[in-house]
């Protein structure tokens, strides 16, 4: 056959081809192993060498031609099927759901509290939640016999020692990992305690035996009463947001002096006074002071050289105000419909 | 502790109003809430004295009464049937507000005419003024009251609930809050009287007082007063008691406690007649001792516990309570006043074993000062000698084994910026200490030496005057600064980076992460056979008696719970701890990542039905979070872990450690925690997985020739597992994977067989292989399989 009859007749087979399928067939045909064009050119190989290349030249041209003849054709084809309007294609049909697993809302508020702490240069570590006395109680200068225990009641382990004492506890706050971390570093001390506490008390829409905080501890030289207010003033901005206020009062807690209760104002009634708030417009969200001499002295610290503060926040009350959540009990019923709005 | 704000501003000036006081208190450190005012709304409210009383005209059960007020006359209807003439009254005048007494609704009063006669105001009942719940009869007033007087002046009042952090007992009196309040306006403090005559014999040939037990007994104080009259106490002290929450019994008791509230020390009045011997001793109780506490209880006693004792026998528990035998009664007329001061601790402990938590001991825990004794003790016999009568013996005996002088703090004037971060003036500093009572000597321009006033047993250290100074000169001073300085040679906690790792895996992968309560009951744990552990001393229920020892209760309650709720899937994990024993100490806290899959009949979707919770997925949960953490050589092994189903389990192992366990809980322990249908397990020791994860990855090269793909579809009968099948596939050096994609039983597939289907990848790093190798290396694969397991391929 001569290669320009040949190359008209592929060429109009190609303009009858309708799908991608009969384009297959047709490249099979016209340009496969088997095809005219490729038994054109093993067929030449006996020929002088001249003739031989002015003939492989041509058919190589035709080849080639027939070659982007195809792909055009098949950019064409390809179009045109996703141009097809598709029946059937209903996009408001549901999406396939991704499996999508939540944080419970405890773990979410500790992490953004520490990312706030560990933005300021601050540690994240962690304690046993099972203490012995000494260390809950009596390092952070609350000797046996003190009223301030009262502040903390505690759940005993039963479990007696040596002497018949009774000194092992679940602990009452985060506070002992301020002692164990101060019994372990030299200053500088930077670290924040998220963790599990425990109160004997009985349970009710404000009140859980089991609750959550984040302990935050930072000794060094020249830290002060100024500084502590920075860094919660700073850490509460980024909890609660810019144009929320804070306010700083003087309280008591056996750990720290000064000491301080501080409070934000509360955004159910803007600071006028509401149920929420008891009427005061304030609400309490955490302790905290200047390390008390006797607790740094009794780690071996000098405390002539060095100062800290230390602050302990509820994470529970933290994220019932972010929330808006107000039972207690709901972040222990792990009740999915709860558990889910926590996106 | 309820602090009445008329009471206070005896001690104190003040013209702020309650609320403002409240505030300041609050800022300062003594946390205030202003309660509901008495006498707020009593406008156009007036003492007045009833002049005559005559019957009404046109009714039985009216009179008609005139009273007088500033020398005006006005005659008023009034149903009231103790109404008599020459009563103080409180009259609401035309316009008052009144709260009505049958609606409980406040309302102006209006002029009225009752039965043809008008009424110009009216004679008030406690109800009518809010004042409680009587309204059958009017208000009668003290005989003091002075008429004219608006009754908000002389009886209107705003309770202040105070509450008082452990540090402050001076502050468990009225007048330790008015100095709180005196301190913070700058006004100046009004003492109670403490002068009384003494015209009775010495008071060491009445009685005499040895303290035994010197180390719970710094001081001991006594006075004796002969020839009172007992009786009730005037009206002012007991509405005081009244305010303030207690209820009135005689003169002698009610002065005790007014002074105990009024100034802060608890006393006690024995009657001097009853005292054997006429002695005071304070000694430890006796073995076996006994007394019967004025409350009628008979309270058994041990030598923890410190007692007041006569010659022969307790007569009470000391700062706890007084006993019955010395009670001041009906009858008494010489009594031994006593003021002493108790070591803390013991007295603590000693209420809490006899479950007597008083208005003393509560006060005395707190570590109140042994100077207060000397001042209350006169306060207290003069307001007897001043209620009661009676002659006052010469001295006061004061045993004072305890006294010890704290000398002067030294307060370095750089300690305050050093603490607080800003300089308050040296001027300021002088005042509010002064203010507070402290006294300061100026000793250098650098430094002051402070004397905390006696009521003050709290302040020791600089860092304390440190904080009086600042809390007076208000927080709101501090400025706002940041950290600066070194930052901390960092120890990251490891353990809480994995659990962090595992938390986002797992939520990763479509679980709902829980947190469970980690006291149990011993049934609970005894269900999922779980060993007890440790146990609380003080538990509040037998529900949550012990610390967990696993995390399966807490999550299996979990699931059963969102099953009652209608969930239809639920998929949650925990990682949390397990408290282990462990010898003779604390105990091992051991992380534990555990999860529950239960599907219940699968998800209905609409691209069809997913498939429901199985051991499969189980399995691939934990494969893909050990993955994730970086583990490798991750294996299952049979286990026999009694909680889990027999067949459906098994022990997760790494590296040949067993690092945790998967199964279908036992339909048994499902039962008992009230779980329905099928739920899978995944319980991970993470202790046991910490050392083998977060290794850095080291990067393999990638493969620059191609892979060729053979699927294999094999018989095998039913105990051929399909690991023994993967590991003799993988065993080819050329096989760089190999996936099971199918797993069939049924025609044609002969019974007791079954068809699984694998994917296997040839690929060399070194060279193209060609087909003639693969086919080769797929052919002796599958005469081995066929060799070790008899394993035929399946036809097509």
């Amino acid at each position: 056959m001569e290669l320009q009859e040949l190359k008209a007749q592929a060429l109009a087979g190609l303009e009858q081809t309708a799908d991608l399928e009969g384009l297959e067939a047709w490249r099979v045909r016209f340009l496969g192993r088997k095809g005219p064009l490729s038994q054109f050119l093993r067929s030449i190989s006996s020929l002088p060498l001249e003739e031989r290349r002015l003939q492989g030249e041509s058919a190589n041209r035709v080849k080639s031609s027939l070659q982007d003849a195809w792909q055009s054709r098949r950019e064409s084809l390809r179009l045109a099927q996703v141009s097809t309007s598709q029946s059937g294609a209903d996009i408001s049909l549901p999406g396939r759901p991704m499996p999508l697993g939540r944080l419970h809302p405890i773990t979410q508020t500790f992490r953004d509290i520490c990312a706030a702490f560990q933005s300021l240069g601050f540690e994240v570590v962690e304690g046993p939640e099972v203490e012995w006395d000494y260390y809950n109680f009596e390092a952070l200068n609350i000797p046996p016999g003190h009223a301030a225990r009262d502040m903390f009641s505690t759940f005993w382990v039963d479990y007696t020692d040596d002497k018949g004492g009774h000194p092992m506890l679940l602990r009452t706050h985060t506070s002992p990992m301020q002692v164990r971390v101060m019994e372990k570093t030299e200053p500088p001390v930077r670290v924040v305690v998220p963790g599990q506490v425990f109160r004997y008390e009985a349970t009710d829409a404000t009140h859980e035996a089991v609750f959550h905080q984040v302990e935050g501890l930072a000794v060094d030289e020249n830290i002060t009463l100024a500084d502590l207010k920075g860094t919660l003033y700073e850490v509460a901005r980024l909890l609660f947001g810019e144009d929320r206020k804070a306010r700083f009062r003087c309280t008591y807690f056996p750990f720290v002096e000064p000491g301080v209760d501080m409070a934000i104002d509360c955004a159910m009634c803007r600071g006028e006074g509401c149920r929420v708030c008891s009427g005061t417009g304030w609400l309490e969200i955490l302790g905290a002071g200047m390390v008390h001499p006797n607790v740094l002295s009794r780690v071996g610290y000098d405390t002539q050289r060095y100062t800290g503060f230390a602050f302990g926040l509820g994470v529970e009350r933290i994220a019932m105000l972010r929330h808006g959540i107000d039972d207690i009990r709901l972040f222990f019923q792990n009740d999915l419909r709860f558990l889910r709005q926590f996106r | 502790m309820k602090v009445s704000f008329r009471w206070l501003k005896e001690y104190v000036h003040t013209t702020l109003p309650p609320q403002e006081i409240a505030e300041a208190l609050t800022m300062a450190g003594l946390e205030v809430e202003a309660g509901q005012g008495l006498g707020e709304h009593w406008e156009g409210v007036r003492v007045a004295r009833v002049t005559g009383v005559a019957p009404h005209p046109n009714a039985d059960r009216l009179r008609l009464a005139t009273v007088e007020l500033s020398g005006e006359s006005h005659t008023v209807v009034c149903g009231a049937p103790n109404l008599s003439v020459g009563q103080k009254v409180a009259f609401a005048q035309i316009g008052a507000r009144l709260i009505d007494g049958h609606t409980g609704q406040t309302v102006t009063l209006k002029q009225a005419k009752i039965r043809g006669v008008t009424s110009a105001g009216m004679v008030c009942s406690e109800k009518e003024l809010g004042l409680g719940e009587s309204h059958e009869g009017i208000l009668e007033l003290s005989p003091e009251a002075p008429v004219g007087a608006p009754l908000a002046d002389y009886m209107g009042d705003t309770p202040l609930e105070v509450e008082i952090t452990p540090n402050r007992p001076d502050c468990l009196s009225v007048l330790g809050v008015a100095r709180e309040v005196a301190a913070i306006t700058g006004e100046p403090i009004r003492p109670p009287a403490l002068d009384y005559s003494e015209e009775g014999p010495p008071v060491r040939e009445l009685a005499s007082v040895e303290i035994a037990d010197p180390d719970l007994c710094p001081r001991y104080c006594a006075t004796i007063i002969q020839g009172i009259t007992l009786g009730p106490s005037p009206r002012w002290l007991q509405e005081r008691l009244i305010s303030y929450g207690m209820r009135p019994i005689n003169s002698i008791v009610d002065v005790t406690n007014y002074v105990m509230v009024e100034m802060g020390q608890p006393l006690h009045a024995f009657d001097y007649r009853t005292l054997l011997e006429s002695k005071i001793i304070v000694r430890r109780a006796r073995h076996g001792e006994n007394i019967t506490s004025l409350d009628g209880q008979k309270r058994s006693l041990n030598p923890d516990m410190l007692v007041i004792a006569d010659a022969h026998r307790a007569v009470a528990v000391a700062g706890v309570m007084g006993g019955l035998d010395t009670e001041v009664t009906e009858g008494t007329t010489d009594i031994l006043l006593e003021a002493a001061n108790f070591a803390y601790a013991s007295l603590r402990n000693t209420a809490s074993t006899l479950k007597m938590r008083t208005e003393a001991s509560m006060r005395f825990e707190r570590g109140l000062s042994p100077e207060l004794v000397p001042p209350n003790i006169k306060r207290a016999t003069q307001l007897i000698q001043q209620v009661a009568g009676g002659r006052v013996a010469k001295g006061i005996i004061d045993v004072y084994p305890g006294m010890a002088d704290a000398g002067a703090i030294v307060l370095e004037m750089t300690e305050i910026p050093r603490l607080l971060g800003m300089e308050i003036d040296r001027a300021e500093v002088l005042r509010v200490l002064k203010a507070l009572g402290f006294e300061c000597r100026e000793d250098s321009p650098e430094r002051l030496l402070v004397r905390p006033p006696y009521w003050r047993s709290d302040v020791r250290l600089p860092a304390d005057v440190v904080e009086e100074v600042a809390r007076i000169v208000g927080y709101d001073r501090l400025p706002t600064t940041v950290l600066s300085g070194r930052l901390p040679h960092r120890q990251p906690d490891t353990k809480f980076r994995l659990k962090e790792r595992v938390r986002d895996s797992l939520s990763g992968t479509g679980l709902q992460e829980a947190i469970t309560y980690p006291l149990v009951s011993a049934d609970w744990l005894e269900t999922v056979h779980c060993p007890l552990g440790l146990r609380l001393a003080n538990p509040v229920s037998r529900e949550q008696e012990y610390l967990r020892t696993s995390l399966r209760p807490g999550l299996l309650a979990a699931l059963a719970t969102n099953q009652k709720s209608g969930a239809d899937a639920v998929r949650l994990f925990e990682v949390g701890r397990a408290y282990l024993p462990w010898e003779d100490g604390l105990p091992l806290e051991r992380d534990t990542a555990a999860a529950v899959l239960w599907n219940g009949n699968g998800e209905a979707l609409w691209t069809g039905r997913q498939a429901g919770a199985d051991f499969y997925e189980a399995k691939g949960l934990v494969a893909t979070l050990l993955y994730r953490l970086g583990t490798s050589s991750v294996d299952f092994i049979p286990s026999q872990e009694p909680f889990l189903h027999p067949s459906w389990q098994a022990a997760v192992t790494v590296g040949g450690r067993v690092v945790g366990v998967i199964g279908q809980v036992h339909p048994k322990a499902a039962d008992v925690l009230e779980v329905t249908g099928p739920a899978f397990f995944v319980e991970i020791y993470l202790d046991a997985v910490a050392a083998e994860s977060g290794r850095t990855v080291t990067y393999q090269h990638l493969s620059r020739f191609p892979v060729a793909i053979r699927d294999l579809a094999l018989v095998v009968v039913e105990e051929v597992s399909a690991r023994q099948i993967t590991d003799i596939l993988s065993s080819s050096p050329l096989v760089t994977e190999v996936t099971l994609f199918d797993l069939y039983r049924g025609r044609p597939i002969p019974a007791g067989h079954k068809s699984l289907a694998f994917r296997m990848r040839f690929q060399s790093p070194k060279r193209t292989l060609t087909d003639t190798e693969v086919d080769r290396a797929q052919q002796q694969l599958v005469e081995l399989l066929g060799r070790e397991l008899g394993a035929v391929l399946r036809s097509a």
